[in-house]
């Protein structure tokens, strides 16, 4: 399905949700053509191929407002499905804040280019995937001989989609993604087998590191986990590598929106524009980060992308306002998600951050755990490396952080300088003072 | 695409958050007469699947000499439709509904242990074939295997509901939510807010190998989900409660509309006394029913045979040796009476069973697919699953419990000097190569000199899957299955699974707390 194809079915969706008594609606349709390969034991373990098709309608008949998407987009079955949609719908209470978001929200014109779409994915073809992920896989078992089994893996995806609401949106987006990287496990020597993993996901094929890289990273973070074990519970310092951080930033991240707002779920109801963490604490949604894996010129609702600044030197600036719990609220919708999370990061390495600190632990990855959105109570078991005066000393597991989100993050003390690049989650080494670690 | 990391395997309980954020709700049908076609489930019969997707033997047939045109060893075929409905209730009004229709095919091809897979959405033959092309690329030798001709293969019925979901209108569900919140509003004053949703599910499969077995099922899924939040002297508090099953809707009887809505106010008010544990490791005792996650986590997916076919798993060479007290058995089942992990057939027509991981103490087997049945030489176990037609086949669990063991639970905690009984879970995760393994307690009580006394909530259970096995002393007489819809999550895949336990002590593990 090309480009027109797709804007000319999507339109005709809407037309027909209007025929069958829709008073408005909204229209998304996706292709997406993926390319998936693991690689094992000098061979090929499995090779998906398959292009997938996703059409999602929001329809508003009468004040009453349904969802619903499908995959099966012959016209005649669309139809009935549309008709019966529409007839479902009436069942339902009216809700008065159920509208299309108000045009004004909607994007301008922008000759703006995210560079999202890698126009040379044409040429990228299955010996070049296959031979990738062949020289992963060899790059880390060439590292050490204590590696039991390394599975390398390379995935790419073109995904092109059209939105058009009934009160004028109309967008259009494609986009690329490579990821590639190795999981691997190790033999300790004393009946464990630990393990970790190493991917990289880019939107230009030409950004990912090369496959020796990732094959020497994968293994040697599976290596470095040899020997591990639980120490004394109490209060450490704790660093938190760039890659791991957004499972910490992630708990803010519900509580933020209006919908928690309203629905009484939000540890940060009645915070907006008090201090919710250290001065060291900047976080910005960046939709317009250039080759940004979350990069977008409009959200879900088709409203229009802003960069925010969310949190600011500790001071909670925004909520996320989607176009529903907007209304509810009486607030002005802003986008009820976010895009890139950029933090404002500091001058120091990670290991000159180590060097600060007498005694604490380097999480390397989190493991289980959660959070409540509605107090702010947390507790994740983790994986790391403990650090006395200055070093790294040995590598610890089987252990739990605990604590309340609020407290958690006046705890920043320091940020590192380097901001992981192969995530939407641009997060650098994080320093925190007094936490508690439950092991022994 | 984000690749999935394997190993990083979790399981999580349904929550409304995950299934409000989910852009691809469901299908509802005001007037079943106009409702998608589907054969009666009561009377189907193999050419009413055929003729449900539009093929005949001959086609699926054609299709496979094609999946094999390169020289694979085998390939199988897997036809799907399925329909998801959800309707929710917010801020006392049944004001959103959700539908989702996926229709398609999935052509696998093996080589050995190499795997080929490619789906279409599109069932034509011309589409299918192409799929199949794709699919069969992953050999490349002049060998020949053509299909057999396909033979239907019998299969029970686990999960038998009076009525199919397709003959269920919106209208019969919206009372059960209305009935639902007006009860949680009544039943505390200090409650502010509440959701319910009502969820049904159907998945109409058609699968038909190379070896000329042809099977098809028709799975019903049924959840309703209760969240509360309540507010005491400024202190708000949120939990949930749910109840899910291969159902069909007459198991929302009044008596279980009145414990969603009761077991969900008296969840999220006993959380306003509730205490944090003091860091470190202590004995804990796991309340009968979901908390058969620790089986989950700590053994099950180490004995999915995938991982040990690979050696990745540090249950590799432990088989048929003692891993745990001579008094505890555990298994992985596919044949409960309408348990959400139950299947009357595996997703790659395997018939399912009752699989022991552990007997009387001794490792005895994993759980395999065709792959690695083929690998280890056995007899595939039914544990052959897939999220969907967009998915290849992996080992996955069903429904994992421990059988009953010697103790009763009175015993088991007047045992315990000082420690923890955990009681609810949201999720858990595993390493399988190190053993590590978690799961979050959403609300528990502390146990001090044989009784239970203050409520704890919200921490993080951690522990090493083989010491936990190892560190099991105590297992009651009271097994109870868990009630509510688990999904767990393997390489971006998710599948609906259960689980029970009795009442069991593990005699230290390591709980997040303050120190």
């Amino acid at each position: 399905m090309n480009s027109k194809d797709r804007l000319n079915l999507a339109q005709w969706v809407m037309k027909m949700a209007k025929k069958y008594g829709a008073d408005e609606s909204a229209v998304s349709l996706t292709n997406r053509r993926e390319v998936e390969i693991e690689y094992r034991n000098k061979q090929l373990d499995k090779v998906q191929e398959s292009v997938q098709n996703s059409l999602n309608l929001s329809i508003y008949v009468d004040q009453k407002y349904s969802g619903h998407s499908t995959n099966d987009l012959r016209k005649e079955s669309l139809e009935s499905f549309i008709d019966e949609a529409v007839r479902s719908t009436r069942y339902l209470s009216k809700d008065e804040f159920r509208v299309l978001p108000d045009p004004s929200l909607y994007p301008k014109k922008t000759d703006r280019d995210l560079k999202i779409l890698d126009r040379s994915y044409d040429q990228v073809d299955s010996q070049k995937r296959v031979k990738l992920a062949a020289d992963i896989e060899a790059a880390a078992m060439a590292t050490s001989d204590k590696i039991i089994s390394t599975t390398s893996g390379y995935s790419d995806t073109i995904a092109s989609s059209v939105k058009v609401h009934s009160n004028g949106f109309q967008g259009e987006t494609t986009a690329t993604q490579f990821w590639m990287g190795a999981e691997v496990t190790v033999d300790d020597g004393q009946g464990g087998r630990p393990e970790d993993w190493f991917y990289a996901g880019t939107r230009y094929i030409q950004d990912l590191p090369s496959p020796d890289e990732i094959g020497a990273w994968a293994a040697k973070r599976a290596l470095r986990k040899i020997g591990q074990d639980k120490i004394e519970s109490g209060k450490y310092t704790m660093l938190v590598e760039n890659r791991s951080g957004s499972r910490l930033l992630g708990m803010m991240r519900f509580p933020m929106t209006a919908r928690a707002l309203q629905q009484k779920q939000s540890f940060l109801d009645g915070k907006l524009g008090q201090k919710i963490g250290s001065e060291k604490l900047t976080v910005i949604d960046e939709p317009f980060l250039e080759k940004g894996l979350a990069s977008r010129y409009y959200d879900g609702e088709g409203i229009a992308s802003n960069r925010r600044v969310l949190i600011d030197k500790g001071v909670f600036k925004t909520y996320l306002i989607d176009n529903y719990y907007g209304r509810k609220l009486g607030m002005t919708p802003n986008s009820g998600s976010t895009s890139n999370i950029l933090l404002e990061y500091g001058d120091k390495s990670q290991d000159e951050l180590i060097k600060d600190v007498d005694k604490g632990i380097l999480i390397i990855g989190f493991i289980g755990g959660n959070s409540n959105s509605t107090t702010g109570d947390f507790s994740f078991g983790i994986m790391g490396l403990l650090v006395e005066k200055g070093q790294i000393v040995k590598p610890v597991n089987e252990m739990n952080i605990s604590g309340n989100a609020m407290e958690l993050w006046n705890k920043l003390v320091a940020v590192g300088n380097d901001p992981y690049p192969y995530s939407s989650q641009r997060l650098p080494t994080l320093m925190f003072e007094d936490i508690n670690f439950s092991g022994i | 695409m984000k690749p999935s990391i394997t190993r990083r395997d979790f399981i999580k309980r349904s929550s409304q958050t995950m299934i409000a954020a989910a852009t691809i709700p469901y299908f509802l049908q005001s007037d079943p007469a106009r409702a998608l076609t589907i054969p009666d489930p009561d009377n189907m019969k193999l050419d009413d699947v055929y003729n449900h997707f539009g093929v005949t033997e001959a086609v699926i047939r054609d299709i496979m000499a094609e999946a094999l045109s390169m020289g694979g060893d085998y390939c199988d075929v897997f036809f799907q439709h399925n329909i998801a409905n959800t309707i929710g209730l917010e801020d006392k009004e049944v004001n959103r509904a959700y539908t989702d229709v996926g229709l398609g095919v999935g052509i696998r091809v093996l080589n050995g242990d190499q795997t080929g897979y490619s789906f279409t959405e599109e069932l034509s033959p011309k589409a299918m074939k192409l799929a199949a092309k794709t699919a069969a690329a992953i050999a490349n030798s002049s060998k020949k295997a053509p299909p057999q001709e396909l033979k239907l293969h019998d299969t029970p019925s686990y999960y038998p509901i009076e009525t199919p979901w397709e003959q269920v209108g919106i209208d019969q569900k919206i009372p059960f939510l209305q009935k639902i919140n007006d009860k949680v509003f009544a039943m505390d004053s200090s409650v502010i807010k509440s959701n319910v949703w009502f969820i049904n599910e159907t998945s109409t499969n058609l699968i038909a190998t190379s070896e000329g077995r042809v099977v098809f099922d028709y799975q019903p899924m049924g959840m309703i989900y209760v969240t509360c939040t309540a507010e005491q002297k400024g202190q708000r508090e949120s939990n949930s409660f749910n109840l899910a099953g291969r159902r069909g809707i007459e198991f929302f009887t009044p008596a279980n509309i009145d414990r969603l809505a009761s077991e969900a106010v008296g969840r999220t008010v006993a959380l306003f006394e509730a205490v944090k544990p003091e860091a470190g490791e202590m004995p804990v005792v796991l309340a009968a029913g979901s908390s058969g996650i620790l089986l989950h986590e700590a053994i099950g997916h180490g004995m999915e045979a995938d991982f040990n076919r690979k050696k990745v798993s540090i249950f590799s060479d432990k088989i048929n040796k003692p891993v745990a007290e001579s008094f505890v058995t555990i298994v992985d089942d596919g044949t409960n009476p309408n348990i959400r992990g139950s299947l009357n057939v595996d997703d790659e027509a395997n018939d399912t069973e009752k699989t022991y991981l552990v007997e009387n103490g001794i490792l005895k087997s994993y759980l395999h697919d065709r792959i690695s049945a083929q690998f280890y030489k056995v007899k595939p176990t039914g544990n052959g699953r897939r999220e969907s037609f967009r998915h290849s086949i992996q080992p996955r669990m069903r429904n994992t419990y421990m059988e009953n063991g010697p103790h009763t639970k009175e015993e088991i905690i007047a045992n315990v000097k000082k420690g923890l009984y955990a009681e609810t879970f949201t999720n858990g995760e595993v390493y399988i190569g190190a053993g590590d393994f978690t799961f979050y307690v959403k609300s528990g009580y502390l146990i001090e000199e044989g009784k239970i006394t203050k409520p704890v909530k919200d921490v993080n259970i951690i522990g090493n899957g083989p010491e936990v096995l190892k560190d099991i002393i105590m297992v009651g007489n009271d097994m109870k299955m868990a009630e509510g819809g688990w999904t767990c999550g393997k390489n971006g895949q998710g599948v609906p699974v259960s689980m029970g336990l009795p009442t069991v002590l593990v005699s230290k593990i390591t709980v997040g707390g303050v120190s």
